[in-house]
Formats: structure tokens, sequence, C-alpha cells
């Protein structure tokens, strides 16, 4: 069925259509529509879940934790402050091996109050051993919800999945919603093998020493080192049954280019349209969109943007003493390539204002007139 | 042959809780779990936030008692035992009792929040504080559930806690939720009717059991049952029930109330107190002894 809706009911219908068995929610904008929408989907029993209307996002997310330990299969999602006060569950949640997954609907932090998007919301939490999808289209909201499950359930590592507030959360497309017997073929039940069940009394996350707790991180990282394959391999048979891309990271005519963007979210779709004005310009430009960043897809960074003349990366986010995030981990992934472009690093966008082709063409404009990069952060729009 | 003379037994003898757990001697907590087990049996699942039994249970990968565990965050006892109660629900084993089982400081302090959200939705679980009256956990820092006049590390003898303990009851009470008991470890079969009586209700239900601790009392271990009963009699510690927010019952008259100066005098927390902080903390017990039987219609 096709149907014209917003990038936060494409959340609401991959909860439904993954058949989520508990959603516990608290509102904050710009999420409240999500919740708004799977709350009716409950009452009027289109979606078989309990919902436990919470009074914090804190208690959401244990509330997840808790129904993920008993065997359910759980959603939530959340935006900004919200995602800031679950920071400590955030750490509960993969460090239990929960597989719940969370929209989050990338909002700029406070002060100043601000319901506009930047990611450093999201950002701030990619230490808590979360996968994160970075998404660029309603369509993509919607399979990536039922994907996230499908990867999260087989290695027991919750997933985040992120859009940019209104440019993504609040804007309407065509957005073609499966079958659910078409999803129930794709995404089975969820059945850990350890759960709380006093048919077989155990101990969940208790006091663990150091004889133990080392290695319960180390297995953590190895499970999340399989995710990259495991990801492209569930994109693949997605795409085999649906016809739509999946997988890591997008590459927009990248080969042989000698200017690469990196970009992430809406800004990516955006940027395709600049790579395409640029290319009728002479400037031989690509992108490449990071859909996935963690586990950061150092590989595929590495494949594409390794063999770019200049990489110029676009961060709508920083990390206040240092530079943009997806700045330092592109160079991160390219230092132990065997090549080495210039990496140019560029903040553009907080606080939701908007990154246009304009911008772009600003990016592609210094980027190519400068040799290698003088400033790690270069400004773009801001008003000096 | 001659019938041997037997002692009747008021408590089920099968335990759910073994030996070899970590609590201090004379943990009046180790007593009230120990009741609390006998009375809801196997299929129950306990929801443990940061606290004493967060220890007491065991290290990883032991655990000393014989039903499930989640060990939560120190906020979120009650949002954790909704969210069980919503998973097995949901996977189909309904016939389950969740409990979250907190420490006075993860109920009266910080995980009041997810309390008061949990009993306002009404979900359908069990919430157990056993109170030792401060942050016995950490070391013996005081909480909102540390009486008036007492010692602990942050409320030193010159500086001692001035406000008076927070009455959670009456703060469950105004949720209204279908059953509130206070219980102490001095009255086990009290306790444990309280407790069979609470799993037969739907809803959320609310536990306050007395559970005194001789590392942070200051006290003697083989006191701390005597200590219990002494709280009870003395009125400091009434044991009652209140249905649906409004219906308040006294389970035990005090004929003779006895004052709570030997209650104090076992205690090294007290100490410290002069006569006029004493008698201040014996109009307080009396003050709110009175309210009581005014709200149990036993005046």
């Amino acid at each position: 069925m096709r149907k014209v809706i917003m990038g936060n009911h494409a959340l609401s219908y991959g909860a439904l259509l993954a058949r989520s068995q508990v959603i516990a929610a608290y509102p904050i904008t710009p999420q409240t529509q999500v919740v708004e929408l799977l709350s009716e989907m409950c009452a009027d029993k289109r979606l078989d879940a309990k919902f436990i209307k919470v009074e914090s996002e804190h208690s959401a997310m244990a509330a997840c934790i808790a129904a993920s330990a008993a065997g359910a299969r759980t959603f939530t999602a959340t935006s900004a402050q919200g995602l800031a006060l679950m920071h400590e569950l955030l750490h509960w949640a993969s460090g239990g091996r929960h597989p719940v997954v969370m929209g989050n609907i990338n909002r700029s932090m406070a002060p100043g109050w601000s319901i506009w998007t930047d990611q450093n919301d999201s950002l701030s939490q990619r230490d808590t051993g979360w996968m994160q999808y970075y998404c660029s289209s309603n369509q993509e909201v919607l399979d990536t919800v039922i994907q996230a499950f499908k990867v999260s359930e087989q290695l027991l590592i919750p997933s985040m999945i992120l859009l940019d507030a209104f440019a993504l959360s609040h804007t309407y497309e065509v957005v073609d919603i499966p079958e659910q017997k078409e999803i129930d073929a794709y995404l089975p039940p969820f059945k850990p093998q350890i759960r709380l069940t006093p048919s077989e009394p155990r101990a969940f996350g208790g006091l663990t020493s150091s004889e133990h707790y080392f290695e319960l991180r180390y297995k953590l990282q190895k499970d999340m080192e399989m995710a990259p394959a495991l990801i492209e391999e569930t994109g693949a048979a997605w795409e085999k049954k649906f016809g739509r891309w999946m997988g890591l990271v997008e590459d927009y005519k990248c080969a042989g280019a000698d200017l690469v963007f990196v970009t992430s979210g809406t800004a990516g779709y955006t940027a395709r349209v600049a790579v395409d004005e640029l290319r009728k310009e002479g400037i031989k430009a690509g992108n490449i969109r990071v859909k996935v960043f963690r586990p950061f897809p150092f590989e595929r960074i590495r494949e594409i943007a390794g063999k770019a003349a200049k990489v110029a990366v676009v961060d709508r986010n920083m990390s206040y003493g240092c530079h943009g995030i997806f700045h330092q981990e592109v160079k991160s992934a390219l230092y132990s390539g065997d090549v080495h472009p210039p990496v140019f690093g560029f903040v553009a966008g907080l606080g939701g204002r908007d990154i246009t082709l304009d911008s772009f063409r600003e990016i592609a404009a210094h980027t190519l007139s400068h040799k290698r990069p003088e400033d790690d952060i270069v400004w773009i729009g801001v008003k000096k | 042959m001659t019938k041997t003379k037997t002692m009747k037994l008021t408590l089920p003898q099968d335990e759910l809780m073994s030996c070899g757990h970590l609590a201090c001697q004379g943990c009046g907590a180790t007593l009230a779990m120990r009741y609390m087990l006998k009375a809801l049996g196997q299929k129950t699942v306990l929801c443990i936030p940061a606290c004493c039994w967060a220890v007491i249970d065991g290290a990883y990968p032991h655990s000393s008692l014989d039903v499930p565990i989640y060990h939560c965050a120190f906020e979120t006892a009650a949002s954790t035992a909704s969210g069980v109660k919503a998973g097995l629900d949901m996977v189909g084993e309904t016939d389950v009792t969740v409990v979250a089982w907190a420490g006075d400081g993860g109920t009266f302090d910080i995980g009041l929040q997810a309390l008061s959200g949990t009993a306002e939705r009404n979900d359908d679980v069990i919430y157990v504080c056993y109170d030792n009256e401060a942050y016995m956990n950490t070391g013996i820092q005081r909480s909102s559930a540390t009486p008036y006049g007492a010692w602990t590390t942050t409320t030193p003898v010159k500086h001692f806690k001035t406000r008076p303990k927070k009455d959670i009851v009456a703060i469950m009470a105004a949720h209204r939720i279908p059953y509130i008991a206070t219980a102490s470890v001095s009255h086990p079969e009290d306790f444990y009717k309280k407790m069979i009586k609470a799993r037969d209700i739907k809803g959320t239900r609310f536990f306050h059991v007395f559970a005194p601790c001789p590392t942070g009392w200051k006290s003697r271990p083989e006191d701390s049952v005597k200590l219990a009963r002494m709280a009870v009699q003395n009125g400091l510690f009434p044991l009652y029930e209140i249905t649906d927010g409004e219906n308040w019952t006294l389970n035990l008259k005090l004929k003779d109330k006895k004052p709570i100066i030997d209650y104090i005098r076992l205690q090294g927390r007290f100490r410290h107190l002069g006569e006029t902080e004493l008698q201040a903390m014996q109009d307080e017990v009396d003050r709110k002894w009175n309210k009581l039987l005014k709200n149990c219609g036993a005046t």
C-alpha cells in the first residue's frame, strides 16, 4: 500500500509491521506523532501490544529493557532532552544485551531551547553501545525499523533510528507500506534463548567483579564487529524482496570523483542534488551518505573515500573543543588505509538552519580552492 | 509409642532464599525477603535496583534466591516492574507475580517519580520498600526516610537530621492504589498474611517494611528483631493497611503504648540527643499515632 505519510508516522508503521509487543514512551516535540499513532494502533487493536504510558523517558527505556528481558519485542521513540534523560539506561540496554529499537528525532540540545534539528543529541550517545542508523527519507525510516529489529535481535544489541527534526520528522512523502505477511516472512518473532522466567530462575545484571566484567564488554564489541556484514546481508535480502537499497553507506557517483562529500541524514539528499548540479558545471563530485554510524563503516569509507582526490565532511554536529564528529571518524578510518586524501571538515546547519544547495556550492568552492585543509573546522553559514 | 509434641508452624517451611548470601549479621532486609518469598512462592520475578539487596543476593554468576531477578538502575524499580509485567503478559506468562524490591533511598528519593508513575497507572505489580532509614549500601548516608535526630555520615552529630521522615505511605495512599500495607520483620505472620492478600489483588500494591540495620543504627545484630518489635509497640512503626487509598485498618492495637526511649537507647545513632530532642521525637510519634487512630476510626 502506498500512502503519503510524515516521517514520524513512518516510524509508527515500522513498529506496527514489526509486531512490537511492548511500547513505553513519553512525548516530546518533535517526536509526539510517533507515539500518538502507535497509541491509536494499540487502542483499535491493529497492533497487539501493551502500551505503557510512562511518566518520563528514563522510565520509558527502563520499561522497554525490562519487557525485552521478559522476552517481548519492544519499541520506543524520543528526541533530544528525552534521549539525554535516557542516557543511563542506554548503557543498561546494551550492557544487558536487550535488543530494544528506538526512533530518535534529531533535535538540538538546550539551552537555548531549540526544537529544530542537529545531531548532538544522538552523537552524544555514540559510546553507549547502540547501533545508530541515520535516515534520509520516510521510506528509509520505515524500512530501517524492520531491519533494525532483525539485526538487533540476532546480535542482542539495541538500535537507534535517527530522523532530522522537521526536515524529516514532519515532512510528508509517499511511502510504500508492505503487507504484514511480507514482513512476517522477513522478520521472525523474537525468541531469546535466555529470558526472565520463573521456570528458569536466573539473576540478570547483578554485581560483576573484575573477574568477569571485562569479558562481557569484550563480547559486546566482538558482536558489534559482526554488525556491518549482517547489516549489509539483511539489507541485500530486503533489496531482493522490495527493490530498495539498504546498507551501511550510500555511494552516489563517487567513482573517479575529484571531490567527495561525506554527509548523513537529510543533508545526504541535498548533497545528491548538489553533485548533479556540480557535475553539470564540469566538477566531478560524488557523495557518500553514511547511513550507519555505529558500528562505524570503516572499511566502506576507506574503499570509497580513499579513492577520492579530496574529501569534504559535512557535519550537522560538533564535539566542542574538537571537530565535527563524522569528520573525526572519517579521518580515523582513512588514516589506517593505504591512501590519505586531504579531508576537509565543515560544520553546518546547527539548530535547524537549512543546509542548502548553496551550502554545498560553498563547501565545494572552499575544498577545490585549497590544496589541503588549513583549519579543522570551516563554519558554513554562520553569522560572524 | 508416645506421640511427639511438635511445635505448630506459623509460616511455610519452604525456603526460596538460600544460605551464602552477603548480608551483614542481623540484617532486617534479609528476613523481609525470606518472609515475602515464603508467601509469593516460585512464580515470582524480582526487580532489584541499587540497594543493599543488589549485593546481598551475591555476585555474578551466583544468586542466593531461587526466583529470577532483574537487577535494574537505581531510579527504575517501579518502571522495570511495569515493563517486566507487560513483557511477561505478552509472551503468555500471565500468572507471575512481579515485585519491585527497593530500599528507602530507591523508594522515598531517587525512585519516587517512577513509583508514582507505576502507581498512577495502577500497573499490576507489588512494590516493596524495605526501610532501614538511610543509604546503607553506600555506607550510611541520610535519605528522606532517615528519622529526625539520627546520626548518619552526612548528618554528623553536630548537624543531625532536623527534618522528619517523609510519609511515604500517605504519598502512596494519595495515589488511591488498591492495597497498601506496613509490615515489620518482628511480625512475620502479619507480613506473610498481608503478602498472601496482596498476591491475589490486581493493580499496584505497596508495602512499607521496617527492616533494622545494625551497621547503620549502631545496634547489636541480635537486637534487630527486638528493635523492630519495639518500634511497633511504641507506635513509631504501626502495623496497618489501606485499601483504595481511604479505608485504613489498624492491625495491631496498642493497649499500653510504650515510650520510645528504650528503643532509642539501644541504638548508637541517637546517642548525641538531649532531653529536648528526645521529647520532640516522642511528641512526633504521638502526633502521628493519634492521626493514624483517627484515619483508622479507632479513636
